[in-house]
């Protein structure tokens, strides 16, 4: 189990620190793409593991164990966030925070037709 | 009571897993027994927590929702961006690679086209609503892109800390609406593939919203729309300061 567990620690941080020294790179201050990249590495490292037969439940289990709680992590985020100021910093700030949203759900479906169909 | 006051406080995290779990058994049981599973236990438990995290404001005055009461302070660390993005990578170890690197092309292009539609109807409210000045309207915009983008456009733009402010409250609202109408509206326009959940989470862009209401709609997407999500923070805070504000001056 906590070797399963050290592999995703080790994935998390090396796509987090590819994140920031690309972001200090591209001279800004924030982290660029460090989930993806930690998420690609996670990846990898499984498709090399099982390749090798190093790939056991027992393993998996350290990581399983983190995706299943995302939906409870997420559920605390909900509750953590600053929502009674985000409704209360006025008009502009919930139009501009909705329209552009329902916007983008538009162009969204029109991406995903387009290149289905082509 | 004072025992019980001391414990809770010295234990915040594994509270916040005791609350956490109480509320997701008691939306199971709701979606199942009055909805008949039309709605998913995990959508109501969000949609609840957000009313929550009202009432905490409400409650509290302070930033963090429901965590700034005494009693739910264990809430933020375990909702909070370590733990969201370690479980984020997480659920990559269920994510095809194959599948990733195919829709590799539609993520991009809705990583482009997802910053400039926000940033464009942002500027354009924010227009129509009075503002004139580029640094405004330029932090404006960025905010709609997320809460993150937002001030840090603000700040290397040196904006007023009102209008940051807004564009904070802008973010968040768009994290929000996202949450909210993902799960409403998945089907109707066609975020049902991985493929699709990778350009979703390119042209939504806010990690948090994104992976909420992917959770809702279909957890398996989650991965996906996840790992391009990622990169969109990071590209507003290139092009929103730079790019797009140079443009603005141009134009005004």
């Amino acid at each position: 189990m906590i070797n399963g567990l050290a592999l995703l620690s080790f994935s998390y941080l090396l796509g987090m620190w590819t994140g920031d020294l690309l972001g200090t790179m591209l001279g800004i201050d924030a982290n660029v793409g460090g989930v993806g990249f930690a998420m690609l590495f996670l990846i990898l490292i499984k498709e090399w593991f099982m390749k090798k037969g190093w790939w056991k439940a027992d393993l998996e289990f350290g990581i399983e164990f983190w995706n299943k709680l995302y939906i409870p992590i997420v559920i605390a985020m909900a509750a953590s966030l600053n929502v009674k100021s985000a409704l209360s910093s006025g008009l502009l700030a919930i139009l501009a925070g909705t329209i552009p949203v329902f916007l983008a759900f538009w162009v969204f479906k029109v991406l995903v037709r387009s290149f289905k169909t082509t | 009571m004072e025992e019980l006051h001391a414990l809770i406080d010295k234990n915040g995290l594994i509270v916040a897993f005791l609350l956490v779990g109480l509320l997701t058994w008691v939306t199971d049981l709701f979606s199942k027994k009055v909805l008949s599973g039309k709605i998913p236990g995990s959508a109501i438990a969000i949609f609840m927590a957000l009313i929550f995290g009202y009432l905490g404001g409400v409650l509290a005055g302070g930033e963090k929702g429901m965590a700034d009461l005494a009693l739910f302070k264990g809430l933020s660390l375990l909702g909070g961006s370590m733990f969201r993005d370690f479980a984020i990578v997480a659920t990559a170890a269920g994510a095809s690679f194959l599948l990733i690197r195919k829709s590799g092309l539609i993520g991009m292009i809705s990583l482009v086209l997802g910053i400039f539609v926000f940033f464009l109807g942002g500027v354009g409210l924010a227009w129509l609503m009075g503002y004139r000045d580029a640094v405004s309207l330029c932090t404006i915009g960025a905010g709609a892109c997320t809460y993150i983008v937002g001030p840090v456009t603000g700040g290397a733009l040196g904006a007023s800390s009102e209008v940051i402010a807004l564009s904070i409250g802008t973010g968040v609202v768009k994290t929000i609406a996202v949450t909210i109408f993902t799960p409403i509206l998945a089907k109707r326009i066609g975020l049902e593939t991985p493929g699709a959940a990778m350009a979703f989470g390119g042209m939504m862009g806010t990690s948090s919203g994104v992976a909420a209401g992917l959770a809702a709609t279909d957890p398996k997407l989650v991965p996906y729309g996840a790992v391009t999500a990622t990169f969109y923070t990071g590209l507003g805070c290139l092009v929103c300061p730079s790019l797009f504000y140079l443009v603005l001056e141009f134009l005004i």
